[in-house]
């Protein structure tokens, strides 16, 4: 419901604020109080500068493939990092709820966008105060640019994950992991050229992410989110074990994926 | 045009297409040049679509046999193709048969519409109808926004689709067209003209203009040895000088695109993401093309999302 009424306000600010390159510094601002409202109703929502940071390149190279890095220092434990394409027609582009396997320290994911916009990362600490940070972004219609490929072979791979570690893990210590999962995650707003209709919306809307039965997070998505979306997270291994993902999209078809860490471990060095 | 998303490119040009006041003169004049008996070909300029040069930016052209005329890429535009249309029948007064659609990017494919009055079977792989169903109005706007829909041209579906080869003959004179996996696009045709012994490389080869990745770079590095094997007088290149030695005249992108998977493959396997391989990959490669600015990065970004899956 939220996620419609969400879609429904970004088509309607789409329609009031026009899509504009030169958009002013207070359309922008507008824009966000609108946006703010709709998600967080009247919560107040503190600066996160020094809390939360967002990156993303300014301009970017593809529109359909906007990397965000969000990082999250100092000691108050942040429990929901929510991610937000102002200018999007659905701007929640997602919510990483954390669990208790959590490192929340550093995301990456990979998103769509539609036209010149703010981003906005809202930090949620346990204690349910929100703080935010925004960067803008140069890059255009990448919600409704044509897909490449050819969708059959694409279909064949639906719900494909693959797992990379930055390092081997040590138990103990934080393992910085990457996540890619083979999906369309075609939006709705697509066009087949011939036949004129848009091509489905079939989009990922949660992805889950466990070690052994410890929730690592839960993360809420959207139509904003890239083909073959990618989640980089970091999580903190007590015990060898199993990472599970996963993954529910809009069409009720579910894909589950484990990968056996067991054997990856290294001891410590000593000494 | 030869991005994948060409939004970019042509957000970069909009300046230019000032509506009702289109400059209507192509950059160069349009002149073809007999690169073998038979075989004439327009040398594309250098630059990306726009109002200045009516997109008549790729290598078009077409080879004459006893009987019938074949269009190896109707040109970017309609203005193109027409221009296109008005040398050939400076030539011969054949009929034009055949029409080649090399690949769905519209500075290969947009000219189509100039032959349509010639009836000519319209020849493309057999990806290309779903390619253009799902990029081709999205072209066709972004062309008639830089140039007015007339003079872009409508989109045109082939009608004799090529799934691994097949050979027209034009009297006589027989061409061998091939299919490939995906590659520069994932609707790459090449086509052999036996009689003069001349590869049409299409955009599966570029001399000095930068090549753009929108298939598979691994398709891409299979396919070009491949292409190398096949003995040819001479290539003609969809980009760059018109008549290239063969296979010498595909050292320089062979040698990009395997800078492109290599420095790409080892950015991945560090755990750098693609910010990192923008940054760094293939650098030691500008100053070798034009247009490197323009394209390199977005060539990263889609060597980076094929090989991470690897």
């Amino acid at each position: 419901m939220r996620r419609l009424m969400l879609l429904a306000l970004g088509l309607l600010l789409s329609a009031i604020l026009p899509l504009r390159a030169e958009e002013s510094d207070a359309d922008r601002a507008a824009r966000w109080d609108l946006v703010k409202q709709a998600v967080f109703g009247a919560r107040p929502i503190g600066d996160g500068t020094g809390m939360v940071a967002l990156d993303a390149p300014a301009r970017a190279m593809d529109a359909a493939l906007v990397p965000i890095d969000v990082t999250v220092s100092g000691t108050r434990k942040v429990k929901t990092i929510y991610i937000i394409v102002d200018g999007n027609p659905s701007p929640m582009a997602g919510a990483f709820h954390f669990g208790p396997a959590a490192v929340p320290h550093e995301l990456k994911t990979r998103v769509r966008v539609e036209q010149y916009t703010l981003m906005h990362v809202v930090a949620e600490t346990d204690d349910g105060q929100l703080y935010a940070t925004s960067r803008f972004v140069k890059a255009a219609g990448g919600c409704s640019a044509p897909s490449e490929a050819d969708s059959a072979s694409e279909l064949q791979q639906i719900g494909r994950m693959k797992l990379r570690l930055a390092r081997p893990p040590v138990l103990g210590q934080p393992v910085t992991a990457e996540l890619l999962i083979r999906h369309p995650n075609n939006n709705g707003m697509q066009m087949n050229q011939v036949t004129r209709n848009y091509i489905p919306a079939r989009y990922i809307q949660t992805v889950s992410v466990s070690y052994d039965t410890t929730k690592v997070f839960d993360f809420d998505a959207d139509i904003s989110l890239s083909k073959d979306p990618e989640i980089t997270f970091t999580f903190l291994p007590a015990q060898p074990g199993d990472l599970n993902v996963m993954v529910k999209d809009s069409d009720k078809a579910v894909f589950r994926k484990t990968f056996n860490l067991q054997k990856s471990f290294e001891t410590p060095s000593q000494g | 045009m030869i991005a994948r998303r060409p939004l970019l490119l042509f957000c970069c040009a909009a300046p230019l297409a000032c509506a009702g006041a289109r400059a209507g003169f192509a950059a160069e004049p349009f002149m073809l040049t007999e690169v073998a008996p038979g075989v004439h070909f327009r040398r594309g300029v250098d630059l990306d679509a726009s109002a200045r040069d009516d997109d008549a930016i790729a290598n078009i052209g077409c080879i004459i046999g006893a009987d019938a005329v074949a269009v190896i890429d109707p040109g970017g535009s309609a203005v193109d193709g027409a221009r296109l249309r008005t040398a050939i029948r400076a030539l011969t007064d054949k009929p034009i048969r055949y029409v080649i659609l090399s690949h769905v990017h519209p500075d290969h494919v947009f000219g189509a519409g100039a032959f349509l009055a010639d009836q000519p079977v319209f020849v493309g792989h057999a990806r290309l109808p779903a390619a253009l169903a799902a990029r081709g109005e999205f072209y066709r706007k972004g062309l008639a926004d830089l140039l007015g829909a007339a003079a872009a041209g409508p989109v045109v579906v082939p009608s004799l689709l090529v799934t691994e080869r097949q050979t027209i003959d034009l009297g006589g004179r027989v061409l061998e067209i091939t299919a490939h996996e995906p590659a520069h696009t994932d609707c790459d045709l090449t086509l052999f003209d036996r009689q003069s012994g001349t590869l049409c490389a299409t955009d599966l080869l570029f001399v000095g203009r930068i090549p753009a990745l929108d298939g598979s770079l691994r398709g891409w590095l299979r396919q070009l040895p491949l292409l190398q094997a096949q003995a040819a007088a001479r290539v003609v290149p969809g980009h760059g000088p018109v008549s290239q030695p063969w296979p010498d005249a595909a050292a320089d992108e062979l040698r990009y695109l395997n800078t492109l998977a290599r420095e790409t493959r080892a950015v991945i396997a560090r755990g750098g993401d693609i910010e990192e391989a923008i940054r760094s990959v293939g650098l030691g490669e500008r100053g070798r093309w034009r247009l490197f600015d323009d394209y390199h990065a977005r060539n990263v970004t889609e060597a980076y999302k094929e090989l991470e899956w690897e």
